[in-house]
């Protein structure tokens, strides 16, 4: 038997099970380690596909010929940082992306990631994530209710300012029956992404000599 | 022993993790509210306990007595992490769907337990049956309960099942009652406990009619 590799008065000793623990400790962490080294590559390259597939849906393939996902530029927006996307056809910035959040349901963050031309139009919203009720909430996603794509080709300016809210609350964005504080959230991310994009227009157009990431 | 129809048995049934044992209720919540959501956590499960069980009962001639449950706890994080890095890595549509799920499986008791109380104590063969049975079992009960929250909550079976096994399974998909506006609590946590109530008890009438008939048979063989 292979218990028989031990002797018996190691087995007893007050030491063994500490031994016993700092091995498999050492042991375990060193199989994640290799692991870790093994996977790393391939999760950060699985990432940045989705980040990729994400843009696409957000900004048209039309609108650009490099890659938006390297030609990044980060904007201080108050105490946090954006880091924008930016989509340029012969070396000209013709359409921005980037993440904007709002506290959906039960104040948990929704993130959402949402595509901008260099008018201030809107191009596509998606939700990345969220955690919003099942069945009632979960329409803001593309596979559940084509509720998002109701933002595409708007701006700041249409609808007008008075009209960005939910219809319950006087506004043109439907509600869903049972929801109404996630589409309000939504609108209220979309609207605050669109302001952002208005107040350094400039910077994220590259049409100023902003700190471009590199 | 090597009684593997009695571990089966045991694992599906008698001694089912969550209908008999009753650990696992807090992925068991958090998951089922769809039969799809349950089938991926139950299978993802499955794998960690047939791994966790095998480990423990290899080295179960060396492990301490006094720390053997840290080292179960240091072996299933690790074995947990390693499988959430190589789904991650090579199943990456897979992790999509289930990577929520994958670290709640540290959290799931039942993996522990079963190291404890049958891995540590078993040869190699019947720990990865118990690990496997145990799994189908869990596995069996998250499908179940989730199904019936999914049917009564809203109204479909299935859903998004193609995500998780693939586009072969579409078939899978089914929409039981169109334009169903959906019953909210089944879907929300307390939803489960009901669900899982009402199950609780079905398997307790199934078992004592099962009880009742033998009895009866046992009294009419005395009889002649």
């Amino acid at each position: 038997m292979i218990s028989h590799w031990l002797k018996p008065e190691i087995r007893q000793s007050s030491g063994y099970p500490i031994l016993l623990l700092g091995g498999v400790a050492l042991l375990v962490s060193t199989a994640i380690g290799i692991a870790n080294l093994g996977t790393h590559a391939d999760i950060a390259q699985r990432q940045l596909e989705d980040l990729q597939a994400t843009l696409q849906q957000v900004i048209p393939a039309k609108y650009y010929d490099n890659d938006p996902v390297r030609d990044t530029v980060t904007v201080q927006e108050g105490d946090r940082s954006v880091r924008v996307y930016r989509a340029r056809r012969k070396g000209q910035v013709q359409a921005v992306s980037f993440r904007t959040t709002a506290p959906g349901y039960g104040s948990t963050e929704m993130v959402m990631i949402i595509g901008v031309d260099r008018d201030g139009k809107l191009l596509g919203v998606r939700v990345i994530s969220h955690a919003e009720t099942p069945g009632l909430g979960d329409k803001i996603e593309t596979s559940k209710s084509d509720w998002v794509l109701s933002f595409n080709g708007r701006s700041l300016g249409d609808p007008p300012p008075a009209g960005w809210a939910v219809k319950k609350d006087g506004g043109v964005f439907d509600q869903f029956t049972g929801a109404t504080i996630t589409p309000r959230a939504v609108v209220k991310a979309v609207k605050g992404g669109l302001e952002f994009f208005a107040n350094h227009r400039a910077v994220l157009l590259d049409e100023s000599s902003g700190g471009n990431d590199r | 022993m090597n009684d593997y129809r009695g571990i089966f048995a045991d694992g599906l049934w008698n001694n089912n993790v969550v209908f008999a044992q009753m650990l696992a209720l807090c992925p068991l919540m958090a998951v089922t509210s769809t039969a799809t959501n349950g089938l991926g956590m139950g299978l993802a499960t499955t794998a960690v306990l047939l791994a966790s069980n095998i480990v423990v009962s290899s080295l179960r001639h060396w492990i301490a007595q006094e720390v053997r449950i840290p080292v179960y706890v240091l072996l299933i994080a690790s074995l947990v992490t390693l499988a959430d890095m190589a789904i991650n890595a090579w199943l990456h549509e897979l992790y999509k769907v289930l990577g929520l799920f994958i670290p709640l499986i540290v959290v799931n008791c039942c993996v522990l337990g079963r190291a404890e109380s049958f891995a540590s104590k078993q040869p190699v063969p019947a720990a990865a049956a118990d690990g496997l049975a145990m799994g189908l079992g869990l596995t069996l009960a998250l499908v179940l309960i989730g199904a019936c929250r999914e049917i009564l909550g809203s109204a479909t079976l299935f859903s998004h099942a193609s995500l998780l096994l693939g586009p072969a399974f579409t078939f899978l998909e089914t929409t039981l009652i169109k334009d169903y506006h959906g019953f909210l609590l089944m879907l929300l946590p307390p939803g489960g406990f009901l669900v899982l109530g009402f199950l609780l008890a079905g398997k307790r009438v199934i078992e004592r009619v099962a009880e009742k008939r033998e009895v009866k048979e046992e009294f009419h063989c005395s009889v002649q």
